[in-house]
């Protein structure tokens, strides 16, 4: 286990990169225990100052310390990225092991429900969904609804791993020596869909990052609730362009962009695990 | 007579780096062989014996992580002999098809599946011909007829087709501008036996009408000797014998050729057939000495240490192999 | 023939499921909430006056019927569907009283048009530089187009729309950066107003192709490799096919089919930028007009746009394969 990763480390410029820019991220986040402000209080600070040597990110036009407040927001919309992985990774791991698994018309049928959700158009469905929740709608709430909207895709992936997996011959062995379907599909195959796992899991923790942040610019959420998007949102009330106070707008969304792009080369490291071609391709031109 | 191939002390290896690891597979090992107009020459060997790689060497067919490590490959085909790797990628496009072309195995997905075979005809003949359109398909048309096949074929989508009218369509698309050297790359593998019959045949009569060489590359040892004039025989990456093949089915030299040739099924001969011990060697780190050395029932110490030479003991009639240098027949 | 029947059964059931499903999401999130909102949003909406008795009969009966408070769980779902089955959604409260369906069928076109064209530049060059970029592994140009790609790939929607906003809009203002024309343009087929149409559209279409640019690139790029290790592309080299024919005629052509099934199942999430970007740029479309739908808690509004967006999303979804089996002619031996 340590090994793979310190192979990764090394030879995977993609893994190294996209881990470091996360550590820094969750290092950023993690700060957010010993900050001197308490996150959701206002005027704390003189507003509006540019970024100094006390304020390092500048203050917002609410007395806020960005870089303090910066430290709160994405500590928030990591753990939103994480609950929503860990709650769709279940439903899509469960939908297409099993549909891969036991094929047929219980695949077929599966498959055209996942079809069906991978063409939805959510965004709108959430709209609707903070529409009618309105003061209730909690980022718990959200988490929970996006999850439920956004396994179709992976789900898909993992069924097509799962349907190679089964006409392997150590598959049959196992129903063989009577091992029942969950069994086979939790202790057989599971682990070789491990890496596709993992890819998909940083992939939906950008959708679904990216989904919270749009959804708080746009005010749909529980804005009182500080996150990324919802320091854009606040920024975006104040003004905070026209007034010249950029730094309140460039700090989150620099920072966000670092996010996504770290996600993204973890995902993009797993390639080679999961695409021997690809990494054919690798050999032959290094 | 110039031969129309001349391979000398040819290596391609896989080179491969996998986590700053190098990894090298010797799949084509110093082999020396020459094919001559005319003939058909075979190939044989069991799977990862190399002959694959030798036969994608020969066609300039490697991609990394394959490469050529040493040797030369040369064809003689209108003036005097010319290295195959010294030639530029123009002079290789010309000489393809015109003089050098190739039938692959398993003709399932050899067509481009989503264009209709006389697009792939005009793809890899048209530019030799040197015809308007309309004639060019005429042209193709006829060697179709010649070859009783319905000129019909040529509006048809490969996955329209059998598996073995679509292997003929490859041998009429590998044959119809006249080369003087065709790789065949197991084409008769996947079909039944009676396609595999009539495919033969149509290669056969082609070679004659033609007089081109024909470089027949198969693990089915029944099949080289309905077929090749000469055979050379692979074991892990080596040429282990050559002999024309009437000469090497009568009196094999090297023990593996011996095994190759008594594993065959004869009509009326129910005496068991045994098994080598052992697998083939790992091309990664094959054993020093001999390749074949740990399933030889031949094996002496020097077989352990020594490479045995390539050395021709009769006329036509090369062997690599310490006990055949010393006389002691398999 | 028969084949194709059966293929084409086969994706109108498909659709017909998709909005099924979908719309159903959307009838159990608007009624499992515990809230009564007719007579609130009624009273809103009388609140300004001069509405006359009839027409708030009207706005009541709709709003009933799709927020559902009268009668059974099963009645309350088939008067939903009987409003959704037939396009009435009422009349729109914030813009009272145009009905809801003319507020849609209003924003519709300038959505569409927008996704279409940006949809189809960014599949149309993605899988072009991408097919190139794995042909031509070594060239230096193609390897940069790569890397700026896939940057900008990871980075939603929103972020990329607001950053260009902040580039053409504040720093080198050389485009409009809100609304679909100049204002004070009488809407015509002339030159001026064509004109002015593009302009306010290069920056929305500007964000959507860069976003999904970087799909298409990867993954035909990804594919490349795949088609070259094929039969038959390895046969072209063989057989000394010209580079830029084994390129086009193999590679891409054999690649086309897969990634447009790609392109179907990816139009649900480029509807979602499409609606978000028009929100930045001010862009008439059905984004705008669900937004500001919230912002004035017109109900009749959202759940109209959601279903007329589920709906018109998996009719494109169902054009798109329905244009499959002419790129790939072993779809009706299957």
């Amino acid at each position: 286990m340590w090994n793979i990763l310190r192979d990764l480390l090394r030879y995977n410029w993609e893994f190294a990169a996209g881990a470091i820019l996360l550590g820094a991220v969750i290092i950023v986040a993690a700060l957010s225990f010993i900050s001197p402000y308490p996150p959701l209080d206002v005027y704390v600070a003189p507003p509006d100052m540019p970024p100094s040597s006390e304020h390092w990110l500048g203050t917002n036009s609410r007395g806020q310390d960005v870089f303090w407040q910066l430290t709160v927001a994405v500590r928030n919309t990591l753990l939103f990225g994480v609950v929503v992985a860990v709650i769709s990774r279940l439903i899509s791991l469960a939908v297409g092991l099993f549909a891969g698994y036991m094929g047929g018309s219980v695949d077929r049928m599966l498959m055209s429900v996942n079809d069906t959700f991978i063409v939805l158009p959510i965004f709108p469905i959430l709209v609707l969904f903070y529409f009618v929740m309105r003061d209730q709608m909690s980022w718990a709430l959200l988490a929970l609804v996006a999850a439920c909207l956004g396994w179709s895709y992976d789900a898909r992936l993992i069924r097509s791993v799962a349907l190679s997996l089964k006409t392997r011959e150590f598959t049959t062995q196992s129903a063989f020596c009577g091992m029942n379907a969950a069994e086979i599909v939790t202790r057989e195959h599971l682990p070789y869909v491990m890496p596709i796992v993992f890819t998909t899991t940083m992939n939906n923790m950008n959708w679904s990052i990216g989904l919270e942040v749009t959804l708080s610019v746009l005010g749909f959420t529980d804005v009182n609730t500080p996150t990324i998007g919802g320091m854009i949102y606040w920024a975006n009330q104040h003004a905070a362009l026209v007034s010249g106070i950029w730094w309140w707008i460039a700090a989150p969304v620099a920072l966000v962009i670092v996010v996504f792009v770290s996600l993204f080369l973890l995902s993009l490291s797993m390639n080679e695990y999961i695409d021997p071609r690809s990494r054919l391709a690798r050999m032959g031109s290094g | 007579m110039q031969p129309i191939l001349s391979v000398s002390g040819l290596k391609a290896y896989y080179q491969m780096r996998y986590f700053g690891v190098a990894r090298e597979i010797r799949a084509v090992d110093d082999i020396t062989l020459h094919i001559n107009r005319d003939e058909i020459y075979g190939i044989a060997g069991e799977s990862s014996s190399g002959k694959s790689t030798l036969i994608k060497t020969i066609a300039r067919a490697i991609r990394p992580p394959l490469n050529v490590v040493g040797g030369s490959i040369a064809f003689d085909f209108e003036a005097g002999p010319r290295d195959l790797y010294a030639l530029s990628e123009e002079q290789l496009s010309a000489i393809r098809w015109r003089h050098l072309s190739y039938i692959m195995q398993g003709s399932m997905n050899v067509l481009n599946p989503v264009r209709r075979i006389r697009h792939s005809f005009v793809d890899f003949a048209f530019r030799h011909m040197g015809l308007p359109m309309p004639a060019f398909l005429q042209r193709v048309e006829d060697h179709l007829a010649h070859l009783s096949l319905q000129p019909g074929i040529l509006e048809s989508f490969p996955h329209e087709l059998s598996g073995g009218m679509r292997q003929r369509v490859t041998i009429a698309l590998a044959t119809v501008c006249r080369p003087d050297f065709i790789i065949a790359d197991e084409p008769t593998t996947a079909l039944d036996v009676v396609v595999q019959k009539n495919v033969l045949g149509m290669i056969r009569r082609l070679q004659q009408e033609m007089g081109a060489s024909v470089l027949f590359v198969t693990h089915d040892m029944a099949v080289h000797a309905n077929l090749c004039d000469r055979l050379g025989i692979m074991y892990a990456g080596r040429l282990v014998e050559e002999a024309p093949t009437r000469a090497l089915f009568q009196r094999p030299l090297h023990p593996y050729t011996a095994h190759l040739i008594r594993s065959l099924p004869r009509i009326g001969d129910d005496t068991p057939r045994h098994g080598l011990e052992g697998r083939p060697p790992s091309l990664a780190a094959p054993p020093p000495g001999c390749r074949f050395h740990p399933r030889c029932p031949l094996a002496m110490d020097i077989c352990k240490r020594e490479v045995p030479p390539m050395e021709e003991l009769e006329s036509g009639h090369r062997v690599a192999c310490h006990a055949a240098l010393q006389g002691i027949a398999p | 023939m028969r084949a194709y029947g059966f293929y084409l059964l086969k994706r109108l059931m498909q659709f017909a499921l998709v909005v099924f499903i979908g719309i159903n999401v959307a009838y159990v999130i608007t009624h499992a909430t515990p809230i009564d909102p007719v007579e609130q949003t009624i009273s809103a909406a009388t609140a300004f006056g001069n509405t006359s008795p009839e027409a708030i009969d009207m706005m009541r009966s709709s709003l009933q019927d799709l927020y559902g408070t009268g009668g059974s769980a099963l009645d309350q779902w088939l008067a939903f569907w009987g409003r959704i089955l037939v396009g009435d959604f009422g009349p729109s409260l914030s813009a009272f009283p145009t009905p809801v369906a003319t507020l849609i069928s209003r924003a519709l076109p300038w959505t569409a048009g927008l996704m279409l064209v940006s949809t189809l530049l960014a599949w149309g060059l993605g899988n072009l530089l991408g097919g190139l970029a794995g042909y031509y592994r070594r060239n230096r140009l193609l390897k940069f187009a790569g890397i700026i790609a896939m940057g900008i790939h990871p980075v939603p929607y929103y972020i990329v729309a607001f950053v260009l906003l902040i580039l053409f809009g504040y720093v080198w203002p050389i485009l409009p950066i809100t609304g679909a024309y100049a204002q004070g343009l009488r809407p015509g087929f002339n030159l001026e107003f064509i004109g002015s149409v593009i302009r306010h559209s290069l920056l929305p279409a500007l964000s959507l192709v860069l976003v999904g640019i970087g799909g298409w690139f990867m993954g035909m790029r990804s594919l490349v490799p795949t088609i070259m290790a094929e039969d038959y592309t390895v046969y072209a080299e063989l057989g000394g096919v010209r580079k830029r024919r084994i390129l086009g005629s193999y590679v891409m052509r054999n690649a086309l089919a897969p990634q447009v099934t790609g392109l179907a199942m990816t139009l649900g999430a480029i509807f979602n930028g499409a609606i978000i970007t028009e929100q930045v740029f001010g862009y008439p479309g059905l984004g705008s007009l669900l937004i500001s739908a919230v912002h004035a808690g017109d109900y009749s509004l959202v759940i109209g746009v959601t279903t007329i967006s589920i709906i018109a999303v998996s009719f494109a979804v169902l054009l798109v394969d329905l244009l499959y089996p002419l790129l790939d002619p072993r779809v009706q031996a299957r």
